[in-house]
């Protein structure tokens, strides 16, 4: 039965259809809608190549928010995946209460993605917040998080480090697949835990680490709630991140043909990034003996 | 086997105990706080670093609960359910059955859907936010609920097809040849063998489709524009933007109530889907 195309097909046909007309047309036509000049009043006009053009040479605001984006992804990213990795290495060691840790750990990463927690956050780091009455409290000067342009991207990093949670769980399972003899091997050796940690650890579970920061990349390059309810991309644009932008200019300037072009900006950055990554995993990414170790 | 723990091996396990604890503090402190926060007067608010408030007032829920609307919160509570009951229960039938397809049928073109499918999973969805926006807009969708439930009846969110494919994979056969044997047909396999032993893993794609559709803010903040029709999401958003000098226990107050399905919905399930994230990987 399992050899049976048809039936196979008719039930994988939902995907197709889903696919096609939720996924592969709308790509295809942002794409050319890209070319375009289009306000939804107006037929779209084709302009060719001008809104790439002037978004190279006279947009200032394209530029701030293109560095903003990648400040945010090359902070936030290292920061998550990092924490993630710590946070599970030391769960991994059998610690009694692993559960209460581990759900204590995730509910942050379930929760960060909602208007609520982006509420909160606005409040925590308020002049008058928690972490300024903390501040204060150990002796330090106040920071005005929102209103300094200097700080303010940090409240939205920060909202993103804290849900670690998804890595880390990824990586739990990772760290509790590396063979038990290969540490008792070096525990013989004379080697320390850290040791453990960088020659054995590290090295073995190099596949989860890529793919985690792929699909963190993949998340950090879109992060729309933080910036928009948190800083609402201010001060002075300081964490106008490109999904803002995009946001901005496709669904409140109706400037769609250019919000188009900007999507495709992201996406452009976003496919280069994997890409660069996948051509370097042959560096550093190493792949245990056989092929398919689940 | 093991001898008893020595002196270094017991300050190594209280040195973890330690990081974990600090860890789980600061990570929860903000959320307790912030409960604490819902009972303090606004003078309290903003000078008190402690969880416990000085008198229990629920003041702040009631106010938060009226909103400044002519709706309660239970009209976008409701709201919020009538997206996410229907886009669940699309999910998971779209998403078994496609997942069957691929873990346990051989059709043409399958290795290259495969591809596109995982494929779909990085591309990022903001790009496709302004065509699906004009798609629907000429479907005649806008306001209605349709644009979030719709897509996903063609089993579009691929993380679930991928986890329940992974899922399926590390299942053996032996019983659904048995079944075959015994003259099941496919439709009856999958109902009486493959759905029983995915349950968990349906768990795992129902508490995440919950969590992350009450979640979602941008796809209502493009598609609805009635008022009466938000969401809990986007009445959050109105309520702080709303005016100037915000009643910040009320904001806070009715932010907590919003969080409380998705928390309930976490731990009563959590052991089904810690694993099936681990598992499969991904998202979040």
């Amino acid at each position: 039965m399992y050899e049976n195309r048809r039936l196979g097909l008719l039930f994988v046909l939902p995907f197709l259809l889903g696919v096609l007309l939720f996924k592969l047309f709308p790509f295809v036509m942002s794409f050319a809608l890209s070319f375009t000049q289009y306000d939804l009043m107006e037929p779209p006009v084709f302009v060719g190549l001008d809104n790439y053009r002037e978004m190279l040479a006279d947009d200032p605001l394209f530029r701030k928010s293109l560095g903003v984006t990648l400040l945010f992804t090359f902070l936030a990213v290292p920061l998550r995946v990092g924490f993630a990795l710590f946070i599970a290495h030391v769960l991994n060691f059998k610690l009694r209460g692993i559960n209460f840790f581990r759900s204590a750990f995730y509910l942050p990463s379930i929760l960060g993605g909602s208007i609520a927690v982006a509420v909160l956050w606005r409040f925590i780091f308020a002049r008058n917040g928690l972490v300024n009455i903390a501040l204060m409290k150990l002796g330090f000067e106040p920071v005005l998080w929102l209103a300094d342009e200097h700080y303010s991207i940090w409240t939205i990093v920060l909202l993103f480090t804290w849900q670690f949670g998804s890595s880390m769980v990824i990586f739990l399972a990772a760290l509790q697949n590396v063979p038990a003899t290969l540490y008792e091997a070096a525990e013989c050796d004379g080697a320390s835990k850290w040791q453990q940690f960088f020659r054995i650890t590290v090295p073995l579970i190099t596949p989860v680490i890529f793919f985690n920061v792929i699909m963190q990349m993949v998340h950090a390059f879109q992060e729309f709630n933080g910036p928009y309810m948190i800083t609402e991309g201010g001060p002075l644009h300081s964490t106008y991140v490109l999904a803002l932008y995009i946001y901005d200019q496709s669904f409140r300037f109706f400037n769609l043909g250019y919000g188009a072009a900007l999507s495709w900006v992201l996406f452009a950055l976003v496919a280069g990034l994997s890409a660069l990554s996948f051509w370097s995993s042959r560096y550093w990414v190493f792949y245990a003996g056989e092929k398919d170790n689940k | 086997m093991s001898p008893a723990p020595s002196y270094a091996e017991r300050a190594a396990t209280l040195w973890r105990y330690t990081a974990l604890l600090a860890v789980a503090v600061l990570m929860l402190y903000p959320l307790a706080w912030l409960v604490g926060a819902t009972f303090k007067s606004n003078a309290e608010i903003f000078t008190s670093v402690g969880i416990w408030p000085s008198r229990l007032d629920f003041g702040a829920y009631a106010k938060g609960w009226k909103t400044s609307t002519e709706f309660t919160f239970a009209t976008y509570f409701l709201n919020s359910f009538a997206i996410v009951v229907p886009r669940i229960i699309v999910t998971v039938i779209s998403c078994v059955l496609v997942a069957y397809a691929f873990a346990r049928f051989e059709f043409w073109g399958k290795k290259t859907l495969f591809a596109v499918m995982v494929g779909t999973m990085m591309l990022p969805l903001i790009i496709l936010r302004l065509p699906q926006y004009l798609m629907f807009r000429e479907f005649g969708w806008l306001d209605t609920y349709a644009p979030l439930i719709v897509p996903s009846a063609f089993a579009t969110d691929t993380f679930f097809v991928f986890m329940l494919v992974q899922f399926l994979r590390g299942i053996p056969r032996d019983m659904e040849e048995a079944a075959q044997i015994d003259g099941c047909n496919a439709l009856q396999m999958l109902w009486h063998i493959i759905v029983p032993l995915l349950k968990p893993a349906i768990i795992a794609v129902v508490v995440f489709q919950f969590i992350w559709t009450m979640n979602d803010f941008m796809g209502p903040l493009i598609y609805l524009s009635t008022v009466e029709n938000y969401p809990v999401s986007l009445a959050l958003k109105m309520s702080i933007g709303a005016t100037e000098e915000v009643e910040w226990a009320n904001v806070i107050a009715i932010s907590v109530v919003s969080l409380i399905p998705s928390v309930a919905v976490f731990f009563m399930a959590q052991r089904y889907f810690i694993e099936g994230a681990a598992s499969s990987g991904i998202k979040g």
